[in-house]
């Protein structure tokens, strides 16, 4: 199966024959980078990687040949629809913009779940994590990999207390990189803490070899803490713990990425604040890789302020290093990360990595004075942290102090840390030693196992298990005939079937919209205004998800949320044509041979020239671009004077541009152009076009004229239509 | 507890030392940290890990998890429950699989317990 441009991914394609699929490879891939000065469009780049066979590039590029340079790190997409049919399209769409790393966040909830999960129930803020719904991802990523032209990371979770069993199940089933860190299910799910331990050293080593990627939790930390800045002595030692732990578990050092946040967020001067951190943590953990992540703690319901913010985190990534630049959708600060937003962060971080590559060609870190000073004293401050760590009696006696994610910059402890005891938690007491004879006649296992001695590998007792002999894995399909996939596309397979289209953020036709709305009052009347507006406009459950004061009395900008309640048969649709362009060179070439002069001008009491000068300009891409020459007479214009200036200069064309009137002025001016050219006996051999914002072909047809360019219309629309129809002519 | 910033007194020890020997001792302290933590994964499972070993055998995680619970009913999960599974096919003459759904199914407890706390392994 292979996708088209044109069709959407079909869930019954995906669905079809998932028992007998198997994932093509195992393991993290990373970017192919291209040498320092490679060519792309017009520039030379410093920090990229081969180019994506499809993409869509970043709004400007059409500008510089439409290029898409795809920066050197991998590139994350987070993922949170709750259903993995809708995730899977989103993901398609993020990989067109750039994104090769789809993390796919789990429900709410599946940390406490004992065991694994079947089936495809639906999720809240994200999927719970089950084998039909990975391969069914993993699957559709197959595709879109193949579409775009280069691999695709698919990543989820390994925490909670279920970690060993998810991460078979990831091995098996072809997922690329996990998060994987004990210290967060101790600190933020309250699992016990013994056990978190134990069952992070045997996850960590089947994940270790499935050749994942393993992104540890020290970003949560930045997000607990009450004062974010001054936590970073402590996530220095917690990348350590999980690094160093991981390490002696069986994982190697180069798929062992931290996951770095930024912890500052503007007004703060976060540059002066947050950069000797990013370079205390790279110096330290040289042999580790970096996971930047983009900061959470400091976002509020404003998109702009969030995107800014993220704009200066990868700021410090090009200043540092960082092997993963993941994203976070603008819009985390109000909701579920809607569709675009998704987009919209990873673009943030393709068109930031993008503007900064090379940054290191043209500027360097000091090396004396404030940046290595205030690095070394984070440094030495979270040596403190584990010397004093050990003064306790180790690591779990520091958490039952409350050692972590306390608000004071260590040294200083005020006493509101995360207090957890080792004899509590979920699923404390479950622990048990091994015996002398205990044993485990599979691959990947970590500690003691005594097996018999023998050759080969530990499963050959067994004669392999399913991470050697992957066509032992079971397959378990639906186990809720209610909550599933099947449900769910029936309640929209009267959407999809017959081309009823609606709004979605999210999830097919959900119907959620967003409006922008300013109101010349304060807040707290603006809101209610904002209530009262959406319910006349028939959405239902509106919310207000954003807010900000322009002035206390002149105004209050306001974005609100709602569901409308009806559909849009696409079949009663009218599409205007599009246009066939003739080739830009074919143009030209025509040009040479048969040289064309048009007159061109603003008609009318009118004194606006901007439309026709795009038209005209060769710096804007207009028809003398493409050797036309123009006599242009420029505005106010009467139409006698156009028609003169066709006559006196054997013109082989008028272009004329009008603004629409209540008092259909620009119909009177098209009649008249063309009257009076039939008049003057040109009107056979000139080309008459009519433009400007509101125009359209129909009404300057109807009123005389060849054609009409109405508002997007570029020089290549009219050259192309004016050579059409010379060719025509001839 | 509650402490004022003492960094500029804790740090005295620190001060002398190199960039180089600043980070030795960091990687040194990290490893006295996790090392107990290592012994103890080495010399302990969970019902977690032992449903992983036998999803690994081929089981579902539906029997998976009812094969580790009757298990740990009957104090067994120290021996493995792979070794438990694999025991009894090779003792039995079955496959894994078949072996597996007969003790899904209660049958040979009584073998398993006596291999098992009868102190002979195999």
């Amino acid at each position: 199966m292979t996708l088209k441009e044109n069709d959407k991914l079909k869930l019954e394609e995906i669905l079809k024959d998932l028992d007998k699929y198997r994932p093509r490879r195992k393991g993290w891939t990373d970017r192919k980078p291209l040498p320092a000065g490679a060519e792309v469009g017009p520039f030379d780049y410093y920090q990229i990687s081969e180019n994506l066979q499809r993409s869509i590039p970043l709004p400007a590029a059409h500008a510089m040949g439409n290029i898409d340079p795809q920066p050197d790190c991998v590139i994350t997409s987070e993922i949170a629809s709750g259903r993995f049919e809708d995730d899977i399209r989103r993901m398609r769409m993020a990989a067109w913009h750039g994104a090769d790393h789809m993390m796919v966040i789990r429900t709410t909830g599946q940390s406490h779940y004992d065991g694994l999960i079947e089936g495809t129930p639906e999720g809240v803020g994200g999927v719970p994590i089950t084998r039909k719904q990975i391969r069914a991802s993993r699957k559709a990523l197959d595709l879109i990999e193949d579409e775009v032209g280069r691999p695709i990371n698919f990543h989820s979770y390994v925490s909670g207390v279920a970690g060993p069993e998810i991460a078979v199940l990831f091995a098996e089933e072809g997922v690329n990189g996990a998060h994987q860190d004990p210290q967060y299910n101790v600190l933020y799910r309250n699992v016990n803490m013994i056990r978190s331990f134990v069952d992070a050293a045997v996850a960590k080593k089947v994940m270790a070899g499935a050749g994942m990627a393993q992104i540890d939790g020290a970003h949560n930390a930045n997000a607990t803490a009450r004062e974010a800045w001054k936590v970073m002595p402590e996530l220095l030692v917690q990348h350590a713990i999980n690094s160093r732990y991981s390490e002696a578990v069986g994982m190697p050092a180069d798929k062992i990425y931290l996951s770095s946040v930024p912890p500052t967020g503007t007004p703060a001067p976060i540059l002066r604040m947050d950069l000797p951190y990013a370079v205390a943590l790279r110096e330290l953990f040289h042999r580790y890789k970096i996971r930047a992540q983009m900061n959470t703690k400091y976002m509020e319901s404003d998109t702009r302020e969030a995107t800014v913010n993220h704009v200066l985190n990868i700021l410090i990534s090009r200043l540092t290093t960082a092997h993963i630049q993941s994203t976070i959708t603008p819009d985390e600060g109000r909701n579920v990360p809607w569709h675009y937003n998704s987009i919209n962060a990873v673009n943030t971080a393709k068109q930031t990595l993008n503007g900064l590559d090379g940054l290191k060609e043209i500027v360097e870190l000091k090396e004396e004075g404030y940046l290595p000073e205030k690095a070394r004293e984070i440094k030495e401050r979270a040596i403190l942290f584990l010397e004093e760590i050990l003064e306790v009696g180790g690591y779990f006696n520091a958490v039952e102090d409350g050692f972590f994610v306390d608000s004071g910059r260590y040294p200083e402890r005020n006493s509101d840390g995360i207090v957890r005891d080792t004899k509590g938690g979920v699923a404390a007491g479950s622990i048990i030693e091994r015996d002398k004879d205990y044993m485990a006649p599979i691959c990947d296992h970590f500690g003691y196992n005594n097996l018999p001695e023998h050759e080969g590998q530990p499963c050959d007792l067994i004669h392999g298990c399913t991470l050697c002999h992957p066509e032992k894995i079971v397959y378990l399909d639906e186990l809720d005939p209610e909550d599933n996939v099947q449900k769910r596309l029936e309640k929209t397979k009267e959407h999809r079937d017959k081309g009823l289209l609606k709004p979605e953020v999210e999830w097919y036709a959900d119907g959620w919209v967003n409006t922008t709305l300013f109101f010349p009052t304060g807040q707290d009347m603006a809101e209610a205004a904002a209530y009262e507006w959406a319910e006349r406009m028939g959405l239902e459950n509106p919310e207000v998800i954003h807010k900000q004061t322009m002035h206390p009395a002149e105004g209050t900008v306001m974005e609100i949320k709602g569901q409308v309640q009806f559909d849009i048969d696409s079949s009663t649709l009218k599409i205007p044509e599009k246009e066939e362009l003739l080739d830009e060179n074919e143009i030209t070439q025509y040009v040479k041979e048969n040289p064309m002069q048009v007159v061109a001008a603003t008609v009318g009491e009118d004194e606006h020239s901007v439309g026709m000068r795009e038209i005209i300009d060769i710096k804007h891409g207009g028809i003398e671009g493409f050797g036309i020459k123009v006599n242009y007479l420029g505005t106010s214009v009467t139409i006698q004077k156009v028609v003169d200036a066709a006559v006196e200069t054997n013109a082989q064309a008028i272009l004329i541009s009008t603004i629409i009137t209540h008092g259909d002025i620009h119909r009177i001016n098209m009649k008249k152009l063309h009257d009076l050219c039939v008049e003057r006996g040109v009107r056979g051999k000139v080309i008459l076009v009519a433009g400007g914002t509101q125009v359209t072909n129909d009404i300057a047809t109807e009123s005389g004229m060849d054609a009409g360019f109405g508002r997007g219309s570029k020089g290549i629309n009219v050259a192309s239509f004016l050579v059409k129809k010379r060719k025509g002519m001839q | 507890m509650e402490r004022k910033d003492d960094f500029v007194q804790r740090r005295k020890h620190l001060a002398s030392l190199s960039d180089e020997e600043l980070h030795e001792k960091f990687w040194q302290l990290t490893d006295e940290v996790i090392k107990p933590l290592v012994k103890l994964a080495e010399n302990h499972t969970s019902p977690s890990i032992e449903r992983s070993v036998l999803l690994r055998m081929g089981l579902d995680s539906l029997e998976a998890k009812e094969l580790v619970k009757k298990i740990q009913d009957r104090e067994l999960l120290s021996k493995g429950a792979g070794h438990i599974v694999w025991r009894l096919a090779r003792d039995k003459g079955f496959s894994i699989r078949e072996a597996a759904e007969a003790l899904l199914a209660d049958k040979y407890w009584d073998d398993v317990e006596k291999t098992f706390k009868g102190g002979g392994t195999g």
